[in-house]
C-alpha cells in the first residue's frame, strides 16, 4: 500500500515493487488517459506531471514518487479541458488518431510553464514526443496558440 | 451486468459507444428552449422532446430533441472519416450540423441486416471516395422522408416543402415542423425510389472546414481506445508468438510462471504462441517475459537480410517476370537512345508501428462471442472472432472501438484470433489482450521489401523515350490474398505504374516495360500507408530526375514532356512547383526537389527545399504539396493528412528499416524503428485544388511523394545520389 497524490487526491494503491507510475495509474488508479505506447520512454504517450515536470511514466517505478509530491494526469490537467494548450488544441484540431495526444499535451503544458513563450527552438528542443499520424505540425502550431492563450487570460 | 457506466468502466450491456458529437466539440448545450417552431406548442415540451429516436434510413438515428446521430461503417483511426462521413449524410440529411453525433453500427448487425451499411473495410483511402454515393443516398432519402411525413401532417405537396437547418418548412403557408417531431412518422414510411442528389455548386456542409467531431474527448483522456477498455470482472492478457514467422511453439515451463503475482492462467495457443492471463497487464506482461519458451522455426530461422537481398538482386535481371505495364518496344527503343542510363534502388521491409499496440477484448460463452476492439476491418474481425469462437457468426459480434492509429494494421484478425482463443478458455470472464509494443514489432504485417533496376534512353532532344523498369521483391497478395493474383502476377505490386486505373502511370513513355520478378519471403506482408506507391513513386520520381539530369534538362520541363496526356497531373505539379520556389536561387547548401504521382484516384505533388551542411547533416526546411482529390469534404483535415502523411512518409525515408536475422525481425521498439520528431518537421503547405467530377482518397496518396521529392533535393543540394532507403546510414556529403 502506498499513498499517491493523484490530480490533487490522495490515492491509498497497493501495487508490486518495480511497478512504473504509468501501469499503476492505469490498473490501479483507474486513470486511462495516459497511455503506454514503447515501455522505455521513447515515444512520450505516458507522460504526466511530477511537481509541475514532465515525466515518462512508463519508466518512472511509482515507489519513487513520494506521497507529497503531485502527480497530475490528463484528467487533471483542468476540470474540463480549459488548459490553453486543450483550448488551443480544440481550435486547430490537433489530434488525428489522438492516442499519443495526452502525453502530447503534457509535454507541451510542462514547457510552457518553464517557458510561457517558448520559440520554436525551444519547442524542438522540448517536445520529442513521437506521434505517428503525424500532428507535429499542428502540434507547434498549438504551442504558439496556447502561449498567446495564456497571455490572453492573464 | 448493467451498471451505469463512468469514464473507465463501460458496461457490457451498452451496445454502442458515442464516437463523436458536435455538441462535445463545440459545447452547445441541448436545452428544451430549442428553436423550432413546433406544431404541437400546446403540449408539455419536455414530453415532447423526450421519447425514442426513429431511425430515418440506416443511416440517421433522430431523436425528438432534434439530435441527429450519424451511423458510420468505416473506421476512424485519425484520419477523419467519421466527420467527413458525416459530413456527406448530413449535407444531404439537410440537418442541424451542430446537433450531430455518431455511432458505429456493428458488423454484427450490418450482417443481421444484409450489409445496410455496405463494406466495414477501412483502408486504401476508400472511406468517402468508396461510399460516399451511397452515403449522400441515405442522408438525401431520409430529408424525402421528412419532407413525406410534413406534406402529409398538413395535407399538402411535398414538392411545396423543403428542409433546411433540421426544420421542414411549408412554402406557400410558411408552416414548420422540427426532424424530430417528424421522424417518428418519417421512420414509418416506404423509401424513395428516386433519390437525386445535390448538385456540388449548393453544398453547404461538403467543402468546409467543420471541426473534427472526436477532438473533444481526445483532449482530456475521456477517449477510450481498445487499450483502455475496462470490463466488469476482466482479466489481462499478454502473449509472445514465434518470432521467426512460419515457426512452431516447441515447449514451455508454465511452472516458472504461475506463481508469480497475479497470474491466472497459462494458455497455449494455437501452435505457435502462448500468452498469460493475470488480474493486471502489467504483471501479465511480467510474466510472459519471464516464461521460458523455445521454438522450432526450421528453414526460416535462418533468413537473413543479406540472403533476402542476393534473392532480390538476382530478380532484377531473371528471365520471367510479370508484366504489369507495356508500350511500343522497350528493347528498340533503349537500342535507338541517343543515351542511355541505369539505376539500381532499393526499399526495406517496413513495420507500421501504431502508437497502440494490437489488442482485443473477447468474452466467450457457449451461447455467444463478443469482442471490443479496434479494427480497420470490422466484418474481417468479426469472421475472425467466429472462426476462433467455433460459433455460428450469427452468435458473435464486434463492438469497434477508437483505433490508436492503423495505417494497414489493423486490417488483420490475429489479435482478434488470440484474444477469443484465450477467452474460450475462461468462458463468461472478459480478456484484454494486450501486446507489448516488442510483442507487436515482432509481429508485423511489413511493407514488402523491393528492389529496382532502371533503365533508361533519351533521345538527342533529352526527351525520355524508352524506359525498362524492373521491380523484384514481395508481393503482398501472394502472402495474404493469393485468391486476388492473376495468373500468379500482384497487380497491386505496379501501383502507380499501371496502364490505366486509379493507379495510373502519370506519364506517356512510347517504349516502355514494367515488370516484377516476385521474389517472396518468410516475412508476412501487409498494407502500409500508401503501399506500393511509397517505393514506386521512389523508382519513377527519382530515376526520371537522373534521366532529367543526364538530359542536361530541368526536371519541370523534362516531366512535362511526358504529361501531354495528363493535365490534372501537371497541373498540381506546376503548383507544387510555382509555390515551392521551383527556379527561384537557392541559399547556399540548399537544394529543390519535386515528385508527382496518381495514387489512390488522386493527383499529388510536392516540392521540397532541403539543406545539407558540411558535415552531411540535412534540414528539410518546407514542403509544398500540391493535391487534386477530385472533391474536398473538410478542407482542414485535407491538410491534416497531407500534414500527417510527410511525418509517416519521412520517417521512413530518415529511419523505417526493419532488417533480418536468424529469421526474425530485430527492431523492437522505438529505439531501433525510431520515428521523426518535432524539430525534424519541414514546414509544409498545403494547397488542395479539387477539380471535380471524381472522388480520389486523400490520406495516402500524398506519401508517394515524400520521400521521392526530398531525395531529388538532397541530390540537387549536394550531388549525392542516394538509391538505397533509408537515408540514415548514408552519408549525404561527398568525402
Amino acid at each position: 500500500m502506498a499513498k499517491l497524490n493523484i490530480n490533487g487526491e490522495t490515492r491509498e494503491l497497493t501495487f508490486d515493487p518495480g511497478t512504473p507510475l504509468l501501469w499503476v495509474l492505469r490498473e490501479q488508479a483507474g486513470l486511462t488517459g495516459t497511455k503506454y505506447g514503447c515501455g522505455i520512454a521513447q515515444c512520450g504517450a505516458c507522460t504526466v506531471h511530477i511537481d509541475g515536470q514532465a515525466v515518462r511514466s512508463c519508466i518512472y517505478p511509482a515507489e519513487a514518487v513520494q506521497p507529497q509530491q503531485e502527480i497530475v494526469t490528463i484528467e487533471g490537467l483542468s476540470d474540463n479541458g480549459e488548459h490553453p494548450v486543450q483550448q488551443a488544441w480544440a481550435e486547430l484540431d490537433v489530434p488525428q488518431c489522438g492516442y499519443c495526444q495526452a502525453g502530447m499535451i503534457m509535454a507541451a503544458s510542462a514547457l510552457l510553464a518553464d517557458n510561457p513563450q517558448p520559440s520554436d527552438a525551444d519547442i524542438d528542443a522540448g517536445i520529442t514526443n513521437i506521434c505517428r499520424c503525424g500532428t507535429l505540425q499542428r502540434v507547434r502550431r498549438g504551442i504558439h496558440r496556447a502561449a498567446e492563450l495564456a497571455t490572453e487570460v492573464s | 451486468m448493467g451498471h451505469a457506466d463512468d469514464t473507465r468502466t463501460i458496461s457490457i450491456n451498452r451496445r454502442r459507444f458515442v464516437i463523436g458529437s458536435a455538441q462535445a466539440a463545440g459545447g452547445l448545450a441541448i436545452g428544451l428552449a430549442l428553436p423550432g417552431c413546433s406544431t404541437t406548442g400546446t403540449e408539455d415540451a419536455a414530453a415532447a422532446l423526450s421519447g425514442d429516436p426513429a431511425e430515418v434510413t440506416a443511416w440517421a438515428l433522430i431523436h425528438p430533441d432534434d439530435r441527429v446521430v450519424i451511423r458510420v461503417a468505416r473506421s476512424e483511426m485519425g484520419q477523419g472519416t467519421l466527420t467527413g462521413l458525416a459530413q456527406l449524410v448530413a449535407e444531404e440529411l439537410e440537418c442541424d450540423w451542430a446537433m450531430v453525433s455518431t455511432e458505429y453500427p456493428t458488423p454484427g448487425e450490418n450482417l443481421a441486416r444484409d450489409r445496410v451499411w455496405g463494406n466495414f473495410s477501412t483502408g486504401g483511402s476508400r472511406g468517402i471516395r468508396g461510399s460516399h454515393q451511397y452515403v449522400r443516398e441515405g442522408g438525401a432519402a431520409g430529408r424525402m422522408l421528412l419532407i413525406e411525413a410534413a406534406a402529409q401532417r398538413w395535407g399538402v405537396d411535398a414538392a411545396t416543402c423543403s428542409a433546411a437547418n433540421s426544420v421542414v418548412t411549408h412554402g406557400p403557408s410558411g408552416r414548420t415542423a422540427r426532424f424530430g417531431e417528424l421522424a417518428a412518422a418519417a421512420a414509418q414510411l416506404a423509401p424513395p425510389a428516386e433519390v437525386p442528389l445535390k448538385d456540388p455548386k449548393d453544398w453547404k456542409l461538403i467543402g468546409t472546414g467543420v471541426p473534427r467531431l472526436d477532438t473533444a474527448d481526445k483532449l482530456t483522456g475521456k477517449q477510450i481506445y481498445g487499450a483502455d477498455l475496462n470490463l466488469p470482472g476482466m482479466v489481462n492478457a499478454s502473449v509472445v508468438a514465434c518470432p521467426v514467422r512460419g515457426g512452431t511453439r516447441k515447449s514451455y515451463d508454465a511452472a516458472k510462471v504461475e506463481n508469480m503475482p497475479g497470474v491466472l492462467a497459462v494458455v497455449p495457443l494455437d501452435e505457435d504462441a502462448v500468452a498469460v492471463v493475470a488480474d493486471t497487464w502489467w504483471r501479465a506482461n511480467q510474466a510472459i517475459k519471464a516464461l521460458p519458451v523455445s521454438w522450432e522455426t526450421g528453414e526460416s530461422g535462418t533468413v537473413d537480410s543479406a540472403g533476402i537481398s542476393a534473392m532480390l538482386d538476382e530478380g532484377l535481371s531473371a528471365e520471367d517476370a510479370f508484366v504489369g505495364n507495356q508500350a511500343g518496344d522497350v528493347e528498340a527503343g533503349l537500342a535507338a537512345a541517343a543515351t542511355t542510363h541505369e539505376a539500381v534502388y532499393s526499399y526495406p521491409f517496413l513495420h507500421h508501428a501504431t502508437m497502440e499496440p494490437m489488442n482485443a477484448t473477447a468474452l466467450w460463452t457457449e451461447e455467444k462471442c463478443e469482442v471490443w476492439c479496434p479494427t480497420q476491418n470490422g466484418e474481417a474481425a468479426l469472421a475472425a472472432a467466429a472462426d476462433a469462437a467455433g460459433l455460428p457468426i450469427e452468435q458473435c459480434d464486434v463492438h469497434k472501438l477508437h483505433l490508436g492509429g492503423g495505417f494497414g494494421r489493423r486490417g488483420a484478425g490475429d489479435f482478434v484470433r488470440q484474444a477469443v482463443l484465450i477467452a474460450r478458455t475462461m468462458p463468461g470472464t472478459p480478456v484484454k489482450l494486450l501486446w507489448s509494443r516488442e510483442e507487436d514489432m515482432r509481429q508485423g504485417m511489413y511493407h514488402p521489401i523491393t528492389k529496382a533496376k532502371m533503365t533508361g534512353g533519351i533521345d538527342a532532344d533529352g526527351k525520355l523515350t524508352a524506359l525498362h523498369l524492373r521491380i523484384s521483391g514481395q508481393s503482398i497478395l501472394a502472402g495474404l490474398r493469393p485468391s486476388a493474383l492473376q495468373n500468379g502476377a500482384d497487380l497491386a505490386t505496379f501501383q502507380a505504374l499501371l496502364p490505366a486505373s486509379d493507379h495510373k502511370i502519370s506519364y506517356t513513355i512510347p517504349n516502355l516495360l514494367v515488370d516484377h520478378a516476385m521474389r517472396n519471403t518468410h516475412l508476412r506482408p501487409g498494407f502500409w500507408r500508401g503501399v506500393n506507391v511509397n517505393p514506386n513513386a521512389i523508382y519513377m520520381e527519382c530515376f526520371l530526375d537522373e534521366m532529367a539530369d543526364k538530359a542536361g534538362v530541368d526536371a519541370l520541363v523534362f516531366r512535362r514532356q511526358l504529361m501531354a496526356d495528363n493535365p490534372k497531373g501537371l497541373a498540381v505539379l506546376e503548383a507544387a512547383a510555382e509555390n515551392g520556389g521551383w527556379g527561384e536561387p537557392l541559399a547556399d547548401g540548399r537544394g529543390r526537389g519535386l515528385a508527382l504521382c496518381y495514387a489512390f484516384g488522386s493527383y499529388v505533388a510536392a516540392c521540397a527545399e532541403v539543406s545539407v551542411d558540411d558535415a552531411g547533416k540535412l534540414t528539410m526546411h518546407r514542403i509544398t504539396a500540391a493535391t487534386d482529390p477530385g472533391h474536398v469534404v473538410n478542407t482542414q483535415q485535407v491538410e491534416a493528412q497531407v500534414e500527417g502523411s510527410f511525418v509517416y512518409g519521412l520517417s521512413a525515408l530518415l529511419y523505417g528499416e526493419c532488417t533480418v536475422k536468424d529469421g526474425q525481425v530485430e527492431q523492437d521498439n522505438f529505439h531501433t524503428y525510431p520515428s521523426m520528431r518535432i524539430a525534424e518537421m519541414p514546414q509544409v503547405t498545403t494547397i488542395a485544388m479539387p477539380s471535380g467530377g471524381f472522388w480520389g482518397g486523400v490520406g495516402e496518396p500524398t506519401i508517394a511523394v515524400a520521400a521521392p521529392a526530398v531525395l531529388n533535393a538532397i541530390y540537387n543540394a549536394t550531388g549525392v545520389r542516394i538509391r538505397q532507403v533509408p537515408i540514415k546510414d548514408t552519408p549525404l556529403r561527398k568525402a
